[in-house]
């Protein structure tokens, strides 16, 4: 399997008023065309990690490593304007809520055109056209109407498959998906989790699935690192969750209510100040 | 056991939008009584409705054997106290703890005000060293639990709670969980808990009402859910829904 992405002792670390608060304290992984789980609660780091692979850091924040390569390039010493060139060409990012996410004034057709205007050059026609077809490929039915709409008219799920199509378009290597599902409903859950296992698989991309729910992420990646406090405190394959052997992956997935746990009161984690050294 | 709060053929209308359709229950006393459903299916309008929060067009609503009428006395809001969503937007931003949990004894003319703020800090494990502080300098958990004891400080006997923790991580949801369990059993109240997790709602309570558009799709009792006998469509994918993601080859 040829790596994507390769991440070695990252650090992000935000000067405050206080003293250097490090947010991402030496976190390692190798990435290759597979699905990757990123679990934490918050403060644990998983977004910072994220944003910080992605070059979305804050200006104020320093961010370190030994190696921060995506295929080859290294990302600590690369430009802005070749950063500029990889974001959303080859490494595309779906946030949490498509209400914040997507620009208010913009018809969400504009939007996915812009995209791919800016990564590649194609005519107006043609744009549109590629941007219809991929607004059917995330299963929205009618996209002509879809196209002329504003981000607010559209519901949250319809708004989350508009943004993973606007990701898509210029047909990234890398996607980066913090918490793409946590602002929507259960079952809309599922049905955007389906479309975008389908089109991560289809194309072969390489996917970090940023989320707090464990149990999700175990159901739909192939492997999960587990985060606390800034650092990686377990990593193992999705499917021997079961046979976790840090005490946080397992207190963390022992405290969740389970339909058909007859177990009160729940049990709760107690937090060792070892894990966090 | 008497019925602490039932509710008729509730109809809430906002400007022409019907969100809830002639919705009806009957919660026991000592109950813990969940509404599940998708957002917009109208189960936060109904708490809110219950609560005096929203709009009521027609239909009635009985706690503790009294029908409310158009105005609402303060008896009522004694009985009956809320836990909301957000602990981040729910608190006064610039208040402290203590001023915080004055207002609900102002109102209803407590004398032993400091006696009582002490003690309900302590039953949500606090403390009194969190007395003095503001909501920014708490944790959503801690925060929670000040939502917690400023609604059990007047001694409802009916809580309810929209989506207690929603907005907690895994770790402080289940000690908040616990918590409410806790002081449900050693004040005997009586629940009414809206959440869109199956799990939460059958680990919490005995019985439950699915709703769907403003409709009750099905009743159901706990066990019923565990046991997935359930009869409609909707309560299925429900349940469904909450076993996680199944990739379909």
């Amino acid at each position: 399997m040829s790596t994507l992405l390769d991440v070695d002792d990252l650090r992000v670390t935000f000067p405050t008023r206080t003293g250097r608060i490090e947010a991402v304290r030496g976190v390692s992984f190798s990435l290759g065309r597979e699905r990757l789980g990123i679990v934490g609660e918050s403060g644990s780091g998983k977004s910072q990690t994220g944003r910080a692979i992605m070059g979305l850091t804050p200006p104020q924040a320093e961010v370190t490593a030994r190696k921060l390569a995506f295929d080859g390039i290294d990302l600590l010493t690369a430009s802005p304007r070749d950063r500029r060139a990889l974001r959303g060409k080859r490494i595309a990012m779906i946030l949490q809520d498509p209400k914040y996410s997507l620009d208010p004034v913009m018809s969400i057709g504009r939007q996915i055109v812009e995209t791919l205007r800016t990564h590649e050059k194609v005519g107006k026609a043609e744009a549109r056209d590629r941007a219809l077809a991929m607004l059917e490929a995330v299963q929205i039915r009618d996209p002509a109407r879809v196209f002329d709409l504003h981000p607010h008219e559209v519901s949250g799920g319809m708004g989350q498959r508009a943004m993973i199509a606007m990701m898509l378009i210029a047909g990234p290597e890398m996607m980066i998906a913090d918490e793409p599902t946590s602002a929507l409903d259960v079952t809309v859950q599922l049905d955007v989790l389906g479309i975008l296992d389908r089109l991560v698989s289809e194309r072969g991309m390489g996917l970090i699935f940023i989320s707090h729910d464990l149990r999700l992420v175990s159901s739909f990646c192939d492997r999960v690192i587990v985060m606390y406090a800034g650092k990686v405190v377990e990593q193992l394959p999705a499917s021997e969750l079961g046979r976790a052997q840090h005490p946080y992956t397992r207190g963390l997935l022992n405290c969740m209510p389970k339909i058909g746990a007859d177990r009160h009161p729940l049990p709760v984690l107690d937090r060792k100040p070892e894990w966090a050294a | 056991m008497t019925s602490a709060l039932s509710v008729d053929r509730l109809e809430v209308v906002f400007d022409r939008f019907r969100a809830l359709k002639g919705v009806s229950l009957e919660v026991q006393s000592g109950e813990s009584f969940g509404l599940v459903g998708e957002s917009g299916s109208g189960k936060s309008t109904l708490l809110r409705a219950i609560a005096g929060l929203a709009p009521i067009a027609s239909g009635s609503i009985t706690v503790n054997g009294k029908k409310l009428g158009a105005r609402r006395d303060k008896a009522f809001y004694r009985e009956v106290q809320m836990v909301f969503q957000d602990p981040y937007g729910s608190l006064h931003p610039r208040q402290t703890v203590d001023r915080l949990l004055q207002e609900p004894l102002a109102i209803h003319g407590f004398a032993d005000g400091q006696k009582r703020i002490q003690r309900a800090l302590d039953e949500v494990g606090l403390g009194t060293g969190f007395r003095f502080r503001y909501s920014h300098q708490l944790s959503g958990g801690q925060r929670q639990r000040v939502a917690i004891a400023r609604a059990l400080i007047l001694e409802p006997s009916i809580l309810l709670l929209d989506e207690p923790t929603s907005a907690l991580d895994a770790s402080v949801q289940a000690e908040v969980l616990n918590l409410l369990e806790e002081i449900r059993r050693r004040r005997k109240l009586t629940f009414l808990v809206v959440s869109h997790d199956l799990a939460i709602i059958t680990h919490m309570c005995e019985r439950l009402m699915v709703m769907q558009n403003g409709e009750a799709v099905e009743h159901l009792t706990a066990d019923d859910l565990v046991e997935r006998h359930v009869s409609k469509d909707y309560t299925r994918n429900l349940l469904r829904a909450s076993d996680g993601f199944v990739r379909t080859a």
